[in-house]
């Protein structure tokens, strides 16, 4: 029977479109594509190997916590908890500023704003300008408004005989407002981003069940935006910790005695500590470990707040995606 | 979300909703702040109120014996000590300081120069021949004796770092983005993104650092250049810095193309590098372009990196392996010896100024094309 049956030719074999043939061009461009990849990973993995293979080794609860000397390039004697300290203190206040403000504009933006006003337009092109303006401009911007105009004017009403300024001065306070003033920007994105990605049906429940739009964005929306404002705020405080130039006119001093006691005094700051000691060291080769020992701590800082921000994020943004 | 109910009924809610809109503007006022208060103490040059010449500085004369009549702001500004200096004298030292500028004065140096303001537009930006130069340059010594302010040198420090630093992350940045965005399996763009990110977390101060101590040694017993510190190493550390801010822009431009694009050039038998390469790069090419504008906002921008790494020498010289001097690192390195309010002082706000402006527009443009692509790409919305 089967011979009987004129047999139709055998079909083709079903092309396959996609890698049918090998294109070397296309492959060699994609191993380059894939190389400069490797390449910026394989840096970032040469520099962190490098600080933590050679810091790891320095670091003990006599530097973390030891108070620093008054020659702070003695080995020996080294430590950092002024700094870090000092660090944490213009952080923690500058979050206190930028995180109510940062989450106000953000909720405007999303929630009350209509969407293609020019208005808006405008507010958006603010906070992406204020992302891009240099660090130093923004200690410029410190020394001439907080420092010179606010600080001055604090001083003239509130002492005016004092014969030395009290507020017209460096000082703690003046640095956490520059920060915050430079890390608006962070936390109104990151804040901005979340709030995208709470579903409308949500807000829509929420007002049909008779809340008013106040009630449904502080009870509804932005509990639900908390991983992003945290996210937010983490990146805030991770940049922050590691700026010089908007704190160097600001607020840091190169050594003091004691602790910051108050807002109007100045403080160690961990990040300029790393500045003084790599190039203002009398013998670079003996203050390395010092050196590396600060380096580590700063990167610890900020470092670790960092991956934790960009784990939050990934898991922000992917929810975002499957929503879209 | 535009749901406009009786405001009338709701007093609360409507004073909410304006409070909420006032706190918004705060990015506005910012940058308008950061506009006036820079600009405010650069303006006295830009129109050419400032006279930095040694006669007009000499011209007033405190005696001694007139310490206690003259107010103790007044003394500091005359003599040129900055706060914390005047703070720690005792009124013995600022006596001695006072005859000491009479004497100066005596001496004052027999010198044509000593009657230029050098705050002028011309020698800020012009040649001059200074006594004792054969010929006329471009010179920036703003603590000799007599104040050289010409900004050209530091605009070479600051193109050549940025010239470097864009040479370097930019190619590298937009190859990885279309990597990561088109050709990497999406399993490991998961990680690979944030990996690169990851890039941005690291202080510039770090990357300073870490140039100055291991990066500049390196490059040195490679190439066996003379200066250690210079244009080509700060360059490189800056270019770590933009690569993230690059990368992260061009990557979203890349993906915001529609994958329908992607998927028709596949149909019709193209590879996937094909399609990344003539289709998806063409059609985000304005989003390409944004980044390398925005990463040149940040190179120029950067201060620790560059004043940890440059070398800082304000020379004019078109070769990268010179220690060079930049706009940032000036100020940065400068502005706390300056008595506030003279002439040094606002020459560097001057430089903030500038800087600023240069941001400003680099942002206007990279975010005006962003906007006008997404659109493009998204459909008008």
């Amino acid at each position: 029977m089967t011979a009987s049956t004129p047999t139709a030719p055998p079909a083709p074999p079903a092309r396959r479109f996609r890698a049918s043939t090998f294109e070397p061009v296309s492959f060699f461009c994609t191993g380059l594509t894939g190389l400069a990849t490797f390449l910026i990973l394989a840096i970032l993995a040469l520099i962190l190997g490098n600080i933590f293979l050679q810091g790891g080794a320095g670091l003990s609860p006599r530097f973390m916590f030891g108070n620093a000397d008054k020659d702070m390039f003695d080995v020996a004697s080294a430590g950092v908890w002024p700094m870090v300290f000092g660090t944490a203190a213009r952080v923690i206040l500058m979050t206190l500023f930028v995180i109510p403000i940062g989450v106000t504009t953000a909720s405007y933006l999303t929630e009350y704003a209509p969407a293609l006003s020019p208005f808006t337009r405008i507010i958006r092109g603010a906070v992406n300008n204020l992302a891009g303006v240099p660090s130093i401009v923004f200690g410029l911007f410190g020394l001439g408004f907080f420092i010179s105009a606010v600080g001055g004017t604090l001083d003239v009403f509130l002492y005016p005989d004092s014969p030395k300024p009290v507020w017209g001065k460096a000082a703690l306070i003046w640095a956490s407002l520059t920060l915050a003033v430079m890390t608006l920007p962070v936390v109104i994105v990151a804040t901005e981003e979340s709030l995208r990605a709470i579903p409308l049906g949500l807000r829509e429940a929420s007002l049909a069940l008779g809340a008013t739009k106040l009630q449904t964005v502080l009870r509804v929306v932005l509990p639900q935006a908390l991983p992003g404002i945290l996210t937010g705020g983490i990146l805030a405080v991770s940049r922050a910790a590691g700026e010089v130039a908007p704190i160097l006119f600001t607020g840091a001093a190169y050594y003091m005695a004691s602790l910051p006691q108050s807002l109007t005094d100045q403080f160690m700051d961990l990040a300029y500590h790393v500045f003084v000691l790599s190039t203002q060291s009398p013998d670079i080769e003996k203050t390395r470990p010092i050196l590396y020992g600060t380096v580590v701590v700063l990167l610890l800082l900020t470092f670790a707040l960092n991956l934790v921000a960009i784990l939050i994020r990934a898991r922000v943004r992917r929810n975002l995606r499957r929503l879209a | 979300m535009g749901l406009h109910r009786g405001h009338r009924a709701r007093p609360l809610e409507w004073l909410a909703e304006k409070i909420i809109l006032l706190i918004s503007l705060t990015a506005i006022l910012v940058v308008f702040l950061i506009f006036l208060f820079v600009g405010r103490e650069a303006w006295p040059v830009v129109i050419g109120a400032t006279n930095s010449s040694l006669a007009q500085e000499y011209q007033e004369i405190i005696p001694p014996e007139d310490f206690a009549r003259v107010p103790p702001a007044r003394l500091r500004q005359y003599l040129g000590l900055t706060r914390q200096q005047f703070e720690q004298m005792d009124e013995e030292t600022l006596k001695d300081l006072m005859a000491l500028r009479i004497e100066a004065k005596a001496q004052m140096p027999d010198d044509p120069d000593a009657e230029l303001n050098t705050t002028e537009w011309r020698y800020l930006l012009g040649p001059h021949q200074w006594t004792g130069y054969d010929r006329p340059a471009y010179i920036w010594q703003p603590v000799s004796q007599i104040h050289k302010y010409n900004l050209v040198p530091l605009f070479i420090g600051s193109l050549k770092t940025t010239f470097v630093a864009l040479l370097f992350a930019v190619p590298l940045a937009i190859a990885a983005a279309l990597y990561v965005s088109q050709l990497a399996p999406p399993r490991a763009r998961e990680w690979l993104k944030p990996g690169i990110e990851l890039l941005s977390g690291i202080p510039s101060v770090v990357l300073g650092f870490f140039a100055l101590i291991v990066m500049a040694s390196f490059f040195q017993a490679l190439f066996g250049y003379p200066s250690r510190l210079n244009a080509f190493v700060a360059g490189l550390a800056l270019g770590l810095a933009v690569i993230p801010v690059v990368f992260s822009i061009a990557e979203d431009a890349l993906t915001s193309v529609p994958r329908s694009y992607t998927e028709a050039a596949l149909a019709l038998g193209s590879t996937r590098w094909q399609a990344a390469w003539q289709i998806v790069l063409p059609a985000a090419l304005p989003g390409v372009f944004a980044a390398t504008v925005l990463g040149f906002g940040r190179a120029i921008g950067e201060t620790m990196v560059v004043l940890m790494a440059s070398g800082n020498a304000s020379i004019v010289s078109g070769n990268l392996f010179d220690s060079t001097r930049t706009l940032t690192a000036t100020i940065a390195a400068e502005l706390a010896e300056t008595v506030v309010g003279g002439h040094h002082y606002r020459v560097l706000f001057l430089l903030g100024a500038l800087l600023f402006a240069v941001t400003f527009i680099s942002n206007l443009v990279g975010d005006l094309v962003i906007h006008r692509l997404k659109g493009q790409l998204e459909g008008k919305r």
